[in-house]
């Protein structure tokens, strides 16, 4: 008899927790917004994402939402109330970890958060009950969750980095653990962050596209090249396959963080490339001691000056054409050729070797060249269509006179 | 120079013999034309008929490049201003002319009305006239998709589809035009058709007539010679006196139009023909959709009026009054018998006098409010 009690109590709640959609009066969000300020959970959840799907409060917290009398609710055996901060994972993880129960609102959503989770930092965390690490909430809100994709939810793409600064860019809360807390700052004025926050990107990486989301961590010295490799694929291949790869791990050096650092990284100049004053080479390359690695790298920057300074002539010669009035479209058209072999040959610098960047960069030399010459075909063009014009003009001109002359000689007989 | 005016004597002869040219050229020598203060309208039919014949010049060397069709009208006219030797300057002075000439039509079929040369007996003239005013107008619609540009679409979009919102038959010109319910490919080689064979062959048989009529009928005499003695009235013969000054005109414009073909192949701002990038139906229209210079009173009127005018859709009602009026201008010969100085004469002088103003407003707002 006892098993049978305990199976009906089990069907008894699964039925309260699969049962969502009925449409059962909801007193738990009627007191509650009687008597909560401003911004409560009563009047933050009509925009979440769960009541949109259907769940009610006693859906999370159990309970019996048409009672009238909270003690009453309270002394319910189903109720659960509010999870302490380190139980919130499991809290929410009884549905978002099961398949079963989530492929009812969204077949293809993921129920590997919790897991992931538990392999994080903040997971790690939790686990030794440190309240302070984050859970699903701290990321998410709570009451107001919204899904990535809407823009005004906390982990949008563009305002991902403010919600994970809230904890990361306070010292007082970051103190126990001894990290920096100057990351948001730095990504804010990075090649990334203006990407995403000032030219308003979706393409360009938040945190979470480095670090993960749910399983959060900083990217081991071995794994950032893989991180960063998702991206730029093609940079990562040839520094995995250039001498420095093993270089790097030798000296114990992260790969792409050596030259281009982690979350403050700035557009790639090609000053950092050579053996000059901001070049990263010459940090490691010296003249005395490394010949070869000094003068590989003093010959990529000479082709790569090369193909910029060759690249600007031509595009200031097409420009000048156009300023006078001139059809450039090819030519515009070519100069774009040269760009992406401009593009291709800075990307080759992460081979590291000179004898695969020199081809593009020459590929890229020659068309500008020929670009070049072809403005100032066009140009001569221009100065002997005006001559051309002022010749049969004149001869016009001539000949009109030579006829008003008649006009007269004619009117005077 | 004897052996010369021989040999020209035979071959005049020999002509003469076999199609009488003698009475011809003697008819062409007695003829002559009225010499007074307003003797120079009289050059704007003939320097119209000059840029009609470079249009037609022009025409037939772009056309040995031009490929009609959505895939390649855009690239084969990109060809002839980039890659084509000279095709740059043949395109220019294609553009240039067609509109001089559009603007010398104008000019031709205003002076005519106001100096009254449409009465007795050059009802006819007029009318061919008003034919080859309507083929103009009918060219530069048919040129301006040619290209295949961006402009040139969303402009034929809004020309052709304010035809289609005429009553009853306004679908069916719509379909005729468009060859289809919108604006494609097919619609870029009806318009080629048109464009280089249809209005051709009917500008050219129209203008015959025309210029056949101007010559059996000699220029019309102001309306104030009627009642002055013979002694007054000054003549000049038509050849070679007011030939050689057609010639001196011609050449000016000639050179007028080599120089604004050269300095600006792609016409001056408002008035412009770059190429700019290829139409697509798929894109956004672009901020200014603008028909050509001589359109702009028709659009710019069209849009003005309410889209509801007393229960009558104000397009509709836009399109009636363009038509009534047009009309109205095409028979004034047959209902202008005033006498000169009379209120009806003033009338008809306050009837174009109106038009031309109005003209000008629209066309002005219609720029401005750009």
């Amino acid at each position: 008899m006892r098993y049978l009690y305990k199976l009906l109590a089990v069907l008894v709640m699964s039925a309260v927790f699969s049962l969502p959609s009925l449409a059962v009066e909801n007193n738990c969000q009627s007191c509650h917004a009687d008597w909560e300020d401003e911004g409560g959970p009563a009047s933050m959840w009509d925009g979440d994402i769960h009541k949109e799907v259907g769940l009610t409060c006693a859906d999370c917290h159990g309970g019996d939402p048409t009672l009238e009398d909270m003690d009453e609710v309270r002394q319910g055996r189903s109720y659960v109330g509010v999870p302490k901060t380190v139980a919130i994972p499991n809290f929410c993880g009884r549905c978002h970890s099961d398949p079963s129960y989530m492929k009812k609102f969204n077949p293809s959503v993921a129920t590997d958060q919790l897991d992931k989770y538990w392999t994080s930092i903040h997971g790690q965390l939790n686990e030794q009950g440190d309240a302070q690490a984050a859970t699903c909430v701290s990321c998410h809100s709570v009451h107001s969750i919204q899904p990535a994709k809407i823009p005004s939810s906390s982990v949008y793409p563009m305002n991902l980095p403010g919600t994970c600064a809230e904890c990361h860019a306070n010292p007082i809360y970051m103190k126990p653990y001894d990290i920096p807390t100057d990351q948001y700052d730095k990504f804010v004025g990075s090649v990334h962050g203006r990407q995403l926050l000032e030219e308003e990107d979706l393409g360009a990486p938040a945190c979470n596209d480095c670090h993960g989301n749910h399983g959060a961590a900083p990217p081991g010295l071995d794994n950032i090249s893989a991180v960063c490799g998702t991206c730029h694929a093609r940079q990562a291949m040839l520094f995995a396959e250039s001498p420095h790869k093993e270089a790097y791990a030798k000296a114990k050096l992260p790969q792409c963080e050596t030259c281009h650092s982690n979350h403050d990284i700035i557009q790639p100049i090609d000053e950092m490339v050579g053996v000059g004053e901001k070049a990263f080479c010459a940090r490691c390359h010296d003249a005395d001691s490394d010949s070869k690695g000094f003068e590989t790298a003093a010959a990529i920057s000479d082709l790569l000056d090369s193909l910029v300074r060759i690249e600007r002539m031509a595009e200031a010669t097409i420009d000048e054409a156009e300023i006078k009035g001139m059809s450039v479209d090819n030519e515009r058209f070519a100069l774009k050729d040269v760009r992406s072999a401009l593009v291709e040959s800075r990307t080759l610098i992460h081979s590291f070797d000179l004898e695969k960047v020199k081809p593009e960069a020459e590929k890229g030399m020659q068309l500008a060249a020929a670009t070049h010459l072809r403005g100032l075909d066009i140009i001569e063009d221009y100065y002997f269509r005006r001559k051309g014009l002022a010749i049969s003009t004149i001869i016009i001109t001539l000949l009109a006179i030579v006829i008003w002359i008649k006009i007269k000689r004619f009117d005077n007989s | 120079m004897a052996g010369m005016k021989t040999i020209g004597a035979k071959l005049y002869d020999y002509i003469d013999e076999r199609v009488k040219i003698k009475e011809l050229v003697e008819y062409m020598g007695s003829k002559v034309v009225p010499k007074h203060g307003h003797s120079i309208w009289y050059y704007f039919g003939g320097l119209s008929l000059f840029f009609f014949i470079v249009q037609v010049m022009s025409g037939i060397l772009l056309l040995l490049y031009y490929r009609p069709g959505a895939d390649s009208a855009y690239e084969s006219v990109k060809f002839i201003i980039t890659t084509v030797e000279f095709g740059w300057l043949v395109r220019s002075v294609h553009s240039w002319s067609a509109n001089l000439m559009v603007l010398m039509v104008f000019i031709h079929m205003f002076s005519v009305y106001f100096t009254k040369a449409y009465k007795k007996p050059r009802e006819l003239t007029w009318l061919s006239g008003m034919a080859l005013f309507g083929l103009s107008l009918f060219f530069g619609f048919s040129g301006y998709l040619l290209p295949w540009n961006e402009l040139a679409f969303y402009a034929t979009k809004v020309g052709t589809g304010m035809a289609g919102a005429v009553p009853f038959i306004g679908d069916f010109i719509l379909q005729l035009m468009r060859g289809g319910s919108e604006v494609t490919g097919a619609t870029v080689t009806r318009f080629f058709g048109w464009h280089v064979a249809i209005l051709p062959a009917a500008f050219t048989v129209i203008l015959t007539v025309h210029l056949i009529l101007v010559q059996r009928q000699g220029m019309s005499e102001p309306e104030g010679w009627a009642n002055k003695p013979v002694s007054e009235k000054l003549y000049m013969p038509f050849f070679p006196s007011f030939l050689l000054r057609d010639l001196l005109l011609w050449l000016i414009a000639l050179n007028v139009l080599a120089v604004l073909a050269v300095l600006f192949p792609y016409g001056i701002y408002p008035f412009h023909w770059e190429l700019g990038i290829k139409a697509d139906p798929f894109l956004p229209p672009p901020l200014v959709i603008r028909p050509e210079w001589y359109f702009m009173f028709a659009f710019q009127t069209l849009k003005m009026i309410p889209a509801l005018v007393m229960g009558i859709e104000g397009e509709i009602l836009g399109i009636f009054g363009f038509s009534i009026a047009g009309l109205i201008w095409a028979i004034v010969p047959f209902i202008d018998r005033s006498k000169p100085g009379s209120i009806k004469a003033k009338l008809f002088l306050i009837f174009g006098l109106c038009a031309v103003g109005f003209i000008l407003v629209m066309t002005i707002i219609g720029y401005l409010v750009e």
